[in-house]
């Protein structure tokens, strides 16, 4: 084992024995397996295939330390206003612990549930037994050393559950606060951990919020399982706006029911250091996914992208769209994975990933793979990377467009294609406002 | 639309005069003299490769081609001189024969962007998404589209056709003094071509002139074009009324060609 890894296992021992002393028995159980399975695997080197061209050391060099539950001066209500995506309803947490005064559900209708996942534990039996079917099932921590360190000191986060049938138009959002405090024993670091689960028939708008309170280094865990039943719609959004010197790590997972709809949109704005990774799996016939991501970088930002869409079941179908616009010496990666399991015949799979450098530091590089083991799909996939294409910029000045502008608008035509696939109105119009905030230059990255 | 005011009819819009232009290294046009005044229509015929394409491109400024002689003057002023987007603002419009497609921006929101960036040149006042939807909408009649080509990216899985179509749109929403289509009527079935050819005739006023590069006498049938030109080794050889045209669809191109070459 290595010191690095001797740190959180010492961690967590205060842990276990502290905050997460009042977990039921069966987390307690997988806080343990989790904790070994970290202490094995370590952190991940640019050696590993994975990991190529990403490297965590400078998470793995400053010694993270688990944030204090927050306290008191709390940001008011008006303060997270610009940081977050909907007007409400939202659940609110600060440094990975739930704040109740900055949450608002209770105009929610019967049969929507959405709070702290803490809470929902904490209930028994009544809230448990559904958390316990699910909670650390998905996203699977004996695999991935970040997944099973969020595994190792999950305490709460937010939870949403949709009963069978039941319809939410409002969009419903998660909302990750950091303060960028430093914990007892250095930068601070925190886990949070989101799980939805939509019955049958449930329909749902859910956005995840990240975002930084204060500027300073500190280190966000992230783990987000949704579980999408028989015929079931969700349209997950994930907004991350990280401060320009934290660290993000993360990983969501999703599993679809037969004859499901779900739609994940990823923007990715801030951080200087960000990894997603994606895993979703379409386990009944007839499912539908839309897997749907943007990132724009800029300064010396890295994001990396790494998705997986495991065609499990015939007749389902996945677009996934991922675009990248890379401004000064940003770095970003896409690597996204199709797998067509034996026996998932008509899969119809369509994969496209395009990166624009607006400078000549800029850099990308995207990865494509594809696995079939069934004869009757339909995959394609396709990547490109490139700057600003001249006979693009040549015909918009040709109809009277100066070259900035003609500049400008070929820059957020990328934003704007991914844009156009996202459904609801007011999330879809707050996060056009984002994109065209960003892509207008200036302004620094994450909270003010 | 702007009622510009009374304009005498035959003043000089456009004078090329001894046109040379390279592109990568290669000279295609090798002394094109042309000149085109207010309230005609041109059509320049001639074989592949003749250079037509190459003069439509520089006159609209295309980087990729090098002008090496000769002298281009719009309205008295030197077109060569100056940059794509102020010719487009000064009135020069060039239909492409390859539209480009643009990802993530619809046909509207480009329009517009490209009106009001002519509106600002004037000094006229720009016009918001409402307005111009409104203003829209004739012009939309015009080529026999609906509005759901306005909220698809720009040309961005539109057929050939539609591509035409859709700088035929922009020809009637930017409304230019001089309008150079460059194989417009080129891949179009017979009803696009009229459709083409009615948009021209409409559009056609004392004060604008039009271009028409085109390897079809079938447009002309509904143009009537005032003067007929051959484009052929980089050269303009020949020049008539419209009666040339029809020769040239009975004879071919050769007979000019040997002539060119005995020249």
């Amino acid at each position: 084992m290595s010191v690095i890894a001797d740190r959180y296992v010492a961690q967590f021992k205060a842990f276990s024995s502290n905050g997460a002393r009042s977990a039921p028995a069966w987390l307690k159980e997988i806080h343990e397996g989790a904790i070994a399975r970290f202490a094995e695997l370590g952190f991940p080197t640019t050696k590993q295939e994975e990991w190529r061209f990403t490297s965590v050391a400078p998470i793995a060099d400053a010694a993270f330390t688990l944030a204090h539950a927050p306290h008191s001066p709390l940001p008011a209500p008006a303060d997270i206003e610009h940081l977050c995506i909907g007007a409400g309803p939202r659940v609110v947490f600060v440094d990975g612990r739930y704040v109740a005064e900055l949450s608002t559900t209770t105009s929610l209708p019967q049969g929507v549930r959405a709070g702290s996942l803490a809470r929902a534990l904490a209930a028994g039996p009544s809230g448990g037994d559904l958390v316990r079917e699910h909670l650390a099932r998905h996203a699977r921590w004996q695999e991935s050393a970040f997944t099973a360190l969020n595994t190792a000191f999950l305490a709460d986060g937010g939870f949403v559950h949709v009963a069978g049938g039941v319809s939410l138009d409002r969009p419903l959002e998660v909302v990750y606060l950091s303060t960028g405090l430093a914990g007892t024993n250095g930068p601070a670091v925190s886990h949070p951990r989101t799980l939805i689960v939509l019955d049958s028939g449930a329909q749902a708008t859910v956005v995840e919020t990240y975002a930084a309170l204060q500027g300073g280094v500190y280190w966000t865990n992230a783990v987000t399982e949704a579980v999408v039943g028989r015929s079931a719609r969700l349209e997950l959004f994930r907004v991350q706006q990280e401060g320009p010197e934290s660290f993000q790590v993360a990983t969501t997972r999703s599993r679809q029911e037969r004859d499901s709809y779900l739609a994940l949109h990823v923007v990715t704005l801030g951080a200087a250091l960000a990894r997603h990774d994606v895993g979703t799996v379409l386990d009944g016939a007839g499912a539908e996914l839309i897997l749907n991501g943007l990132y724009l970088l800029r300064g010396a930002q890295h994001a990396d992208h790494h998705t997986v869409i495991d065609h499990a079941q015939p007749h389902c179908a996945s677009h996934e769209f991922f675009n990248g616009v890379l401004a000064e010496r940003a770095h970003g990666v896409f690597n996204g994975r199709i797998v067509v399991r034996p026996g998932a015949q008509r899969t119809d799979s369509k994969q496209t990933n395009n990166n624009l450098l607006l400078s000549t530091e800029a850099r990308a590089d995207s990865q494509p793979q594809l696995e079939i083991y069934a004869d009757d799909v339909k995959c394609t996939h396709g990547s490109t990377v490139g700057p600003i294409d001249q006979t693009q910029l040549y015909y918009l000045r040709s109809r009277g467009l100066s070259l900035e502008a003609a500049r400008n608008l070929l820059t957020y035509g990328f934003g704007a294609e991914i844009l156009d696939r996202m459904r609801h109105p007011d999330v879809r119009a707050r996060l056009d406002r984002l994109v065209r905030e960003r892509l207008g230059g200036g302004g620094g990255g994450g909270g003010t | 639309m702007t009622g510009k005011g009374k304009r005498e009819t035959g003043k000089v819009l456009l004078e090329v005069r001894d046109l040379h232009a390279t592109v990568e290294g290669r000279e295609i046009l090798k002394g094109v003299d042309l000149t085109v005044k207010t309230g005609e229509v041109h059509a320049i015929m001639g074989p592949n490769g003749s250079g037509k394409s190459t003069l439509a491109q520089v006159l609209a400024g295309h980087p990729a081609y090098a002008v090496t002689a000769g002298q281009v003057l719009y309205e008295g002023k030197d077109l060569l001189a100056m940059a794509p987007e102020e010719r487009a603002r000064e009135g020069v419009f060039l239909a492409f024969q390859y539209p480009v497609a643009i990802r993530g921006i619809t046909n509207a929101y480009f329009l517009r962007a490209a009106v009001n960036a002519i509106r600002r040149h004037k000094g006229v006042e720009e016009l918001g998404p409402v307005e111009f939807m409104d203003a829209l909408e004739e012009k939309l009649k015009v080529i026999g589209w609906d509005s759901s080509y306005l909220t698809r990216p720009v040309n961005e899985g539109f057929s050939g056709g539609e591509k035409k179509r859709n700088e035929i749109l922009q020809l009637a929403v930017l409304d230019p003094k001089l309008a150079i289509l460059d194989e417009t009527d080129s891949g179009l079935d017979i009803d696009a071509v009229k459709t083409v050819a009615q948009t021209v005739v409409k559009l056609r006023r004392p004060d604008n002139a039009s271009v028409l590069i085109t390897h079809y006498y079938r447009i002309l049938t509904h143009i009537a074009p005032d003067v007929v030109h051959v484009l052929a080794g980089g050269r303009i050889v020949k020049s008539g009324g419209k009666d040339l045209a029809l020769e040239l669809e009975e004879k071919g191109y050769d007979w000019l060609r040997e002539a060119a070459t005995v020249a």
